[in-house]
């Protein structure tokens, strides 16, 4: 199938894997390598210096690009100099934009995100925004020089699945950068159904990171993930209301 | 002097780099601090800094990779 390209890189796989929510360092280094992906998101916080092994290791290890995250900022601001940390971190001007509007739905918040996203795209930041499935929002996020559009399926790790197929279907309709769905997927078929209607690419943590079997899930996502675009690139047939033998009624013989 | 070192008061840290080793210590032996960025009153010190010298109520931040979707 053909290679995913976002901005100046290209991958194999079309599934982005979240770290965040894994029960240990073993069972993620199992996930990513059963999921296939090349691409995992990292956060940045105060050092723990309870917390046992080391994230950077097993990346290098599983031999994945990363993507770091804003998660937790509220505002552009807080935003912003987190990317900016991140980039002296991780050496990668890639970001996963996250600017959220409250805890109990993390949903983005749409005014601090555009914002965030015209001053990181300024200072030469590879921006992948995390955003409402809002098509208007999209498009704006894109003409502000964003690499990728990041519309959730439902909210952070709710596995609700997606919500609105059809704004998630016009979104890619009209998007002249990769479309990744992220946040929401439960499991397989909610990633698949994301690549049929037309995204790019997923980005899921806790649909695996959280399964009872992590490394299994992780298979199925990649599968899923790969029959959800071969179907797009396919074409679907039409539905139609009345049935439509699939087994001709010429030659039946009388019985 | 003081310091706020990832939100504790801190005595006897004069530099960038005395607070990314206080920090890191046990988690990274080797000192690479591979993964990590410091903020000064938020803003980023890049490494090539690191031996810049803090002063009296500087807010020090020693951030590193995390789990995180």
């Amino acid at each position: 199938m053909e290679k995913l390209r976002i901005a100046d890189k290209t991958f194999g796989s079309r599934l982005i894997l979240g770290t965040g929510g894994a029960a240990n360092l073993s069972h993620l280094t199992d996930a990513i390598t059963e999921s296939g992906t090349e691409l995992v998101t990292v956060a940045l916080r105060r050092v723990d210096p309870a917390a046992p092994g080391s994230l950077i290791e097993v990346i290098e290890r599983c031999g994945v690009d990363v993507l770091p995250n804003t998660a937790g900022c509220f505002t552009a601001e807080q935003a912003v100099r987190t990317a900016r940390l991140a980039r002296e971190a991780f050496g990668t001007d890639w970001v996963k934009l996250e600017v959220i509007g409250d805890e109990d739905s993390l949903l983005p918040d749409p005014v601090e995100l555009l914002e965030a996203a015209e001053t990181l795209v300024g200072e030469g930041f590879t921006v992948l925004p995390y955003t409402n499935d809002d098509p208007i929002l999209a498009r704006r996020l894109e003409e502000a020089g964003c690499a990728a559009v990041m519309p959730l399926a439902a909210p952070i790790g709710t596995g609700l699945g997606v919500r609105n197929p059809h704004n998630l279907a016009l979104i890619c309709e009209q998007a002249n950068v990769p479309v990744i769905c992220d946040a929401g997927i439960g499991t397989a078929s909610d990633a698949a159904q994301a690549m049929e209607l037309g995204c790019a690419a997923v980005l899921l943590a806790t649909a695996v990171t959280r399964a009872a079997d992590p490394a299994l899930m992780a298979v199925a996502m990649r599968d899923a993930v790969s029959a959800g675009r071969a179907a797009r690139l396919a074409g679907r047939i039409p539905m139609r209301h009345l049935a439509r033998a699939s087994t001709a009624f010429e030659g039946m013989p009388t019985l | 002097m003081k310091i706020e070192l990832n939100g504790r008061t801190r005595e006897g840290v004069e530099s960038v780099a005395d607070a990314v080793r206080e920090e890191l210590g046990r988690a990274d032996p080797a000192g690479l601090g591979r993964g990590t960025a410091v903020a000064v009153n938020g803003e980023v010190v890049p490494r090539s800094e690191w031996d810049r010298t803090l002063a009296d109520g500087d807010a020090v931040e020693v951030l590193t990779a995390t789990q995180g979707g």
